[in-house]
């Protein structure tokens, strides 16, 4: 193997990206413990009256608030895939060029069945990881809305109300319960995979990813920049077209 | 009016039958009370209710059994107060019905086929039961006709359509899985009719002599949900009103249906009460003149007023089965399965990469080669 190593420090993820990334992460980690605990309440048992304890009300009100937080912060990434850099453009997330898609066999090859050693480089998310966001964007939209729908009953406000059509499709509530209880699950497995590919990735290949979501920042060496823009695999037409903000080694005093 | 007042002038007012049958001013008056109040009307409406029975003359009535057991007939037959049974439920004002008439054959045939085009556009249709397709509709023959011929033919002319119990509105245990006779509900086949759904196996008697009261004051359909059930009495969850509700609220729950926390009252929702997901009136209205309804008696709901509710067992177990991993395939064990796997697999491909990737990691040739020079430090 004989890399380059003089590395480049690249911008990739901006700050409302970042932002969007944490608030997620723990309002998925907050919904799925307290999706949890509503669907099985553990015997948190005292002799005191009923009135005088709310403890499962409490579990489903951080519920039902962390899944207002959770929409408005998914609604805000909606609108910034349309405003942010090309790295979080909305077009990187339906990788159905020829180019996207055959990056998706080679991030197969290569990074899960591990039959090729030769590495699949990118500044961004490759297009499986986008591709798996997509899938993960749709399932957000569908607690979104199913969340909603169930949560209607119980609620005077308008909001809730947009969608209790969806009942109605199922069937009945009970149907529609165990779907959005059932996504709990494949958040849970999403998240496994999520954080041992990040590990993964970080290890085998050394660009800053688990650091680059806190920081903005990742590090590649700079053939495989020039590679990347040359094949186009993540430069997508995007408002700013000003070159990729390098940071310029300051000397030292 | 004028179509009801075009039948026959001789024919007594509800209200001079029920006279005629021993009813007191009184009596009849606490019914229009009781119904305007089951209605959710404002007491004003009781003076409606009073003067539709009084004035309105027979309205006429098909009642249909298809697949079913006829508990809609049985509960409607048990309703609290006997007025209900006595005149709506009279022989004066079912002109057909398999089941209580007394006439059979041909004869009955006959009547049906004579009610259906003397007072097309007149008659109310009620239907228990649901309709089978299987086998060109050979599970339910009635004279010689399909249970499905025979609905569209007399849904024809009726003024409007009401489905009894779960049967007519979604199908109840025929229709759940692998819905052998292919049983639908009476929506699914009058596509482009209104159909009133009272919800219930049974539903409640009262809710039932509620929605024909409604339609005989106001000669209109009550207002509808989603799925077609009348707002009025399935707006709301049977855990909205639930006596054990501030036990649910406080996470205090039966364990076992033999433990202390059951004597204590405390709620179903752990041994599978399906309360927060069925609309119904019982934790309102309750069973048998008021008595009591499951959850008071101790026995979670088992959500009786909801499509599909056979399918969505246990009902002794809150999570329903998956569909389409067999019996007993709760999404928690479906997920643990599918986390297990995955959790074995993340670990698997961990040990492969430090093999197969091992040039890739740590220290590379270029690194070692040459140090990093240290920038000349300026003094």
């Amino acid at each position: 193997m004989n890399r380059s190593h003089d590395y480049q420090r690249v911008y990739v993820w901006e700050q409302p990206v970042r932002w969007f990334h944490w608030i997620n992460a723990l309002c998925i980690v907050v919904l799925g413990v307290t999706g949890f605990l509503i669907a099985h309440p553990p015997a948190l048992m005292n002799s005191r009256e009923a009135s005088f304890s709310y403890w499962f009300g409490t579990v489903r009100f951080i519920h039902f608030l962390t899944a207002y937080v959770f929409m408005a912060n998914f609604a805000f990434r909606l609108y910034w895939s349309f405003m942010g850099n090309k790295y979080a453009n909305w077009r990187g997330f339906f990788p159905l060029t020829k180019a996207q898609l055959r990056q998706i066999w080679d991030v197969l090859k290569v990074d899960i069945f591990q039959f090729s050693n030769k590495p699949v480089e990118t500044l961004s998310h490759n297009s499986m990881a986008y591709f798996t966001y997509t899938a993960t964007g749709l399932l957000t939209i569908f607690q979104i809305i199913s969340g909603f729908a169930l949560y209607a009953p119980t609620s005077s406000s308008w909001f809730p109300r947009l969608f209790t059509w969806v009942v109605p499709l199922f069937g009945s509530e009970a149907t529609l319960r165990m779907f959005h209880y059932s996504a709990l699950w494949v958040f849970a497995v999403f998240t496994v995979v999520h954080v041992y590919l990040v590990f993964y990735h970080d290890y085998v290949e050394g660009h800053g990813v688990i650091s680059s979501i806190v920081g903005g920042w990742k590090f590649m060496e700079k053939g495989q920049i020039e590679v990347e823009q040359a094949t186009g695999m993540s430069a997508f037409p995007a408002k700013k077209t000003a070159p990729l903000p390098a940071r310029k080694s300051a000397p030292l005093p | 009016m004028n179509s009801l007042t075009k039948m026959n002038e001789t024919v007594p007012t509800i209200y001079e039958q029920m006279v005629s049958r021993g009813v007191d001013r009184r009596d009849f008056l606490k019914f229009c009370a009781w119904m305007g109040a089951y209605l959710g009307l404002e007491h004003s409406a009781t003076a409606q209710i009073a003067h539709a029975i009084e004035t309105k003359r027979r309205l006429p009535v098909v009642w249909m059994h298809f697949q079913e057991c006829t508990c809609c007939s049985e509960s409607f037959l048990r309703s609290s107060h006997p007025i209900v049974a006595d005149i709506l439920l009279d022989k004066v004002s079912l002109d057909y019905t398999e089941t209580l008439q007394a006439a059979a054959g041909f004869q009955s045939e006959e009547i049906l086929q004579e009610t259906i085009t003397k007072y097309k556009g007149e008659y109310l249709l009620l239907i228990e039961g649901s309709i089978p397709l299987g086998a060109d509709g050979a599970y339910c023959v009635i004279a010689g006709k399909s249970a499905l011929d025979t609905v569209r033919e007399v849904a024809a002319g009726a003024k409007a359509i009401i489905a009894w119990g779960n049967c007519a509105s979604a199908g109840c245990v025929q229709a759940a899985n692998p819905n052998p006779t292919q049983a639908m509900p009476v929506s699914a086949i009058l596509k482009d009719k209104t159909v009133i759904n009272v919800q219930g196996c049974p539903p409640i008697a009262e809710v039932m002599a509620g929605v024909l009261v409604h339609v005989l004051t106001f000669d209109r359909l009550p207002q509808l949900d989603s799925l077609g059930r009348p707002k009025a009495f399935y707006s709301r969850r049977v855990h909205d009103t639930c006596a054990r509700r501030a036990n649910y609220d406080a996470g205090l729950f039966v364990e076992t249906f033999d433990d202390e926390n059951a004597r204590q009252g405390y709620c179903l929702y752990k041994v599978g009460c399906k309360g927060p997901t069925t609309y119904n009136s019982c934790s309102t209205m309750k069973w048998n003149n008021g008595t009591s309804y499951p959850i008071q008696s101790g026995h979670g709901c088992i959500g009786c007023s909801e499509a599909k509710f056979w399918d969505n067992g246990p009902f002794y177990q809150r999570l329903t089965n998956f569909p389409g991993f067999g019996i007993e395939a709760t999404a928690d064990k479906v997920g643990l399965t599918v986390g297990g796997v995955v959790a074995a697999g993340a670990l698997t491909h961990a040990v492969l990469t430090n093999f197969r990737k091992h040039e890739e990691i740590g220290e590379q040739p270029g690194e070692k080669a040459t140090p990093p020079t240290p920038p000349s430090v300026k003094p």
